[in-house]
């Protein structure tokens, strides 16, 4: 049977950064993508704005996977295309559908970098017909710049995640007409340059605490119904107001694409919606490491490829024998922090805190405790769900620790 | 008078605030923001990317941009220029694919190789 040190399943950029980081940490690896390039979802990013941290530049989305699949290919890293993951066990058994036909490769350690996928009209519910033009922000993002179709013409977007404000400019530059912008909650999702460069910029109006009601037409979209949303997001009827459109694009959240780690065993997060892992990127299934979209869903590709490089080091030290299985503390979300990841480390080791505040507040000092003990404090002038926030503790600070972790955010005076 | 504005520089986003009559510039952590704040009132600039159709390959696409921000007010007569624009595979990522567009060379951000036929 096929073996492999590592076998990372996923070439977009996590995948990519993992399989470069557990080469470079001397082992055998293997890249496995269902598509027929490596990249993931970069490739159709075609806007700039990736980069900035890990590589001093501001790139659009091909050219930094570009750099990244160079990055694999330089160093003879094998990559198996249009090879679909449909199996994967506990004992690292991976088994892949690809043209050549179906095969088992066992592996010495995995790399879980599969991403995450949109939420979509299901997901939501919205009542109505079920018209055509209807489509996921990322779905319509795919038809406009790999495929050269424009999905529609006069367009309603739910959802102000960075995607959705992306694709108001996007459509707006190919001819269309985005009549509105509306987000169900009290404040923007996206990032401000978004909304400035996406909707100011084109004089698109963002409607907050508005929803979609309903969507009519029978065979093609054309209209549909918005209403404003009190505090407790239910629907005003007194506010309710046709749209006419021809497309709906929702904008909505993603969900981390777990499949194939549920079939493993691997214990998911009721929050982040990926694996549980440790401050190695380790899920609680042994040889099995997780990072990127699918561990949880990030603003920053840049942060991205650091969670690649981590998993990666991880993964082939674990292949090689280098690593030993450690306690772990858990890492526990406190006051006003919706989670954190990892959800637990090892003390002596260093790591990043990722993490989401519940709700957006100006300044705040966020504390990370162990018990009673504060081992960092940090300020920040504004939190904002929408920004994920990192972290870093140092080896030294771990290295005495031993009760859980918490971290916890107040505002600040 | 004073304008505000949100930096979009890059994904800090400080909030500006510039004189309309000597254009200090206030709100800003780095130096770009005062670059920014003083274009934006002056000649607001973006760069643009698109994708392109490749005349001699079906159903492909090139992802393109401007190497340079170029006038905002000219995003719309950008894409038309750009969408009359005969491009050809094999492209590689950074060919330049015209020289001069309202002042900024149009280049490749993605590579397609020539194709079979």
């Amino acid at each position: 049977m096929e073996k492999h040190d590592v076998v990372v399943i996923g070439a977009g950029p996590a995948g990519l950064s993992a399989a470069a980081a557990a080469y470079d940490a001397g082992a055998h690896v293997l890249l496995l993508d269902r598509e027929s390039a490596p990249g993931g979802i970069l490739r159709q990013c075609i806007h700039p704005g990736f980069g900035l941290h890990t590589l001093g530049q501001e790139l659009t989305g091909p050219e930094y996977g570009a750099h990244y699949a160079r990055e694999a290919e330089n160093r003879g890293i094998p990559l198996y295309r249009n090879a679909t993951v449909i199996g994967l066990t506990p004992e690292r058994l991976v088994t892949v559908q690809s043209p050549e036909g179906l095969r088992q490769i066992q592996a010495g350690a995995v790399v879980l970098a599969m991403g995450c996928r949109e939420r979509s009209r299901g997901a939501l519910g919205i009542p109505g017909t079920r018209p055509a033009g209807v489509y996921t922000a990322g779905t319509a993002q795919k038809l406009i710049n790999c495929m050269g179709f424009l999905p529609g013409k006069r367009v309603v977007i739910l959802g102000s995640g960075d995607i959705g404000l992306i694709m108001a400019r996007r459509m707006t530059l190919e001819g269309a007409k985005v009549e509105a912008v509306c987000e169900i909650m009290p404040y923007p999702g996206g990032l401000t340059r978004n909304i400035v460069q996406c909707l100011e910029d084109f004089g698109i109006p963002l409607y907050l605490s508005t929803t979609v009601e309903e969507i009519h037409g029978k065979e093609r979209v054309e209209g549909v119904t918005l209403v404003e949303v009190d505090g407790q997001r239910r629907p005003i009827p007194a506010t309710r107001r046709f749209a006419a459109c021809d497309t709906l694009l929702l904008s909505v959240g993603l969900i981390p694409e777990n499949e194939l780690s549920r079939q493993a065993g691997v214990p998911l997060d009721n929050i982040t919606g990926g694996p549980l892992v440790d401050s190695r990127c380790q899920t609680r299934v042994p040889g099995i490491f997780a990072c990127g979209n699918v561990l949880q869903v990030h603003d920053l590709v840049d942060y991205v490829t650091q969670e690649g490089e981590r998993a990666g080091k991880a993964a082939a030290a674990f292949a090689l024998g280098k690593s030993r299985r450690k306690e772990t503390l858990p890492v526990e979300p406190g006051e006003g922090i919706r989670y954190v990841v990892p959800q637990s480390l090892t003390p002596g080791q260093e790591l990043v805190l990722s993490f989401r505040v519940s709700k957006p507040c100006g300044a705040v000092v966020y504390r990370v405790r162990a018990g009673e003990q504060v081992l960092r404090q940090v300020r920040r002038p504004r939190a904002v769900p929408g920004e994920m926030e990192r972290i870093p503790l140092s080896r030294e600070l771990t290295a005495h620790v031993r009760e859980p972790i918490r971290i916890e955010m107040e505002v600040a005076k | 008078m004073k304008r505000s504005m949100a930096c979009i520089i890059c994904p800090r986003g400080c909030a500006l605030e510039i004189d309309l009559e000597n254009l200090t510039v206030t709100g800003n952590t780095c130096p770009r923001g005062e670059d920014y704040a003083r274009q934006e009132v002056t000649c607001p600039m973006r760069t643009l990317t698109t994708a392109l159709r490749v005349a001699n390959r079906e159903n492909a696409m090139v992802s393109v941009k401007t190497a340079a921000p170029i006038p905002r007010e000219k995003l719309m007569d950008a894409m038309e220029v750009l969408k009359a624009l005969p491009v050809n595979a094999p492209i590689t990522l950074g060919q330049v694919l015209l020289e001069n567009l309202y002042g900024a060379q149009v280049v490749a951000t993605s590579n397609v190789e020539s194709g079979h036929t």
